[in-house]
């Protein structure tokens, strides 16, 4: 990958996502190869935000490739609650780590991080923006299971502020997909998202509904969509039941959909869909790591 | 010397922006950052009559010849507007406001959840792009009144 840093899913070429998932499947293929293939990194996380998954993966990758993190720990627990700007801690943090992964509550976080520091940067979610590393990863679990090219995809719950949504939205331009949006219509796609698929040309629709678009469909993609983005309990149960999944819903799907989610869920897919030959996400999850290796050898050797 | 032009006075030496979409006088001097602290002799004329526009506005800034880079920003509100460099009632320059490709400092992003609307040390910044401007931090796109979006700091 030609980039210093990994801010937005808009900066990926097509080249760029096949050599971080070609360098996945070879990692996959035989991990212990890896073992030291960076035994002097030292990976920096900044988690200004929960996270479980993210943040795990990452630290699991770095230690796969013989290296080591970092941590500032909570913000509960660190000089943010002292009132630190994000820009001082990162220069800080910056001195003890060869890159930064960081999650920020503020849209652009990560992009302003990068114009303070020297080492890569590595967007985990800025808000409701991006999270360009999980689009690598549900990548990756696409072309693993039904390919990238010639591609009918649905991606469906909080499309306004679902980050992964933006980052994975964009990244399909790159690909021959039909993108269907299906939402609620006061949860569609921000206008910036749908000004940049608009520019690329991008072959998208929008929908309220599943039913109409779930037989064609190749891959059902699915959010959470979270209680405090409604006004009121009642409007939120209503709006999202319309947008929960299960086994009796997949009926009318091909029987090679998959069906994935980049966690957590909660009530959204219904747990007996785990157990039909649907259920993609966990596999997903745990292509976190492979991917999340590929990804941390790419831009630490660029930095090297 | 026609009736219309005698509503603002001629100057001696400064910057004519003439041409301005009407009513877009004030905003012109807000995104100039010209509030008349600096000292400066401001004339506006607001609304005159204009062959090319119907009405127009004319702000004339006194002892301050603004640069293409300063002016280009007002190209966002008054695509139309001309620039006239006067030294000794003279027009000795007289330019069209071109588009700039970024504007940085000078309006606020009105996403609230932006990181430069979050006490760190960055300028907002925006890409101009067909219809509107776009933030360059959290993607949120501006295509209507502009103006209110100027940051008054």
């Amino acid at each position: 990958m030609r980039q210093d840093h990994l801010i937005s899913a808009s900066q990926l070429s097509r080249a760029d996502i096949e050599a971080v998932l070609d360098r996945a499947a070879e990692i996959d293929a035989d991990p212990a190869a890896w073992a030291a293939a960076h035994d002097r990194a030292v990976l920096g996380l900044c988690f200004f935000e929960p996270s479980t998954r993210t943040k795990m993966s990452f630290e699991t990758a770095i230690k796969r490739l013989g290296g080591a993190t970092t941590d500032m720990g909570s913000v509960e627990s660190s000089s943010v609650k002292k009132g630190e700007s994000l820009a001082d801690t990162v220069r800080v943090v910056e001195g003890y780590a060869d890159a930064l992964v960081l999650r920020h509550p503020s849209e652009g976080a990560a992009k302003m991080a990068a114009e303070f520091v020297d080492v890569p940067v590595i967007n985990a979610g800025d808000g409701a923006g991006q999270h360009p590393s999980q689009t690598l990863l549900d990548l990756y679990t696409i072309r693993e299971n039904v390919g990238l090219d010639d591609l009918s995809i649905g991606i469906m719950g909080d499309l306004k502020y679902g980050r992964t949504v933006h980052s994975l939205a964009e990244a399909l331009t790159n690909f021959d997909v039909r993108q269907h949006f299906i939402s609620p219509e006061s949860l569609r796609l921000p206008r910036g998202v749908r000004f940049d698929l608009h520019q690329s040309g991008a072959q998208v629709r929008e929908h309220t509904e599943l039913d109409a678009v779930l037989p064609d469909l190749d891959v059902l993609y699915v959010t959470r969509i979270q209680r405090e983005r409604f006004p009121d309990e009642s409007e939120y149960e209503k709006v999202a039941g319309e947008y929960q999944i299960d086994a009796q819903t997949l009926t009318a799907a091909s029987d090679d959909l998959a069906v994935m989610h980049p966690l957590p869920r909660v009530d959204e897919i219904d747990p007996k869909v785990d157990a039909t030959d649907h259920a993609t996400y966990f596999e997903q999850a745990h292509n976190g790591v492979p991917v999340r290796m590929a990804l941390l050898d790419s831009l630490l050797e660029d930095d090297q | 010397m026609s009736d219309h032009e005698l509503r603002v006075a001629k100057i001696r030496n400064g910057t004519v922006i003439d041409h301005v979409s009407g009513g877009q006088a004030l905003n012109v001097l807000s995104i100039l950052g010209i509030d008349g602290s600096e000292g400066l002799g401001v004339s506006v004329g607001m609304n005159v009559p204009s062959d090319r526009l119907g009405h127009k506005d004319v702000v004339k800034v006194e002892d301050r010849e603004l640069s293409q880079s300063e002016v280009d920003v007002i190209s966002l509100i008054a695509p139309e507007a001309t620039i006239n460099i006067i030294r000794d009632f003279e027009v000795v320059q007289k330019n069209r406001v071109d588009r700039p490709e970024t504007v940085v400092g000078l309006l606020s992003c009105p996403n609230r959840n932006c990181i430069t609307n979050a006490n760190e040390p960055v300028e907002s910044k925006f890409q101009v792009v067909d219809d509107g401007v776009r933030c360059a931090y959290c993607g949120t796109i501006i295509r209507d009144s502009l103006a209110d979006h100027i940051d008054p700091e």
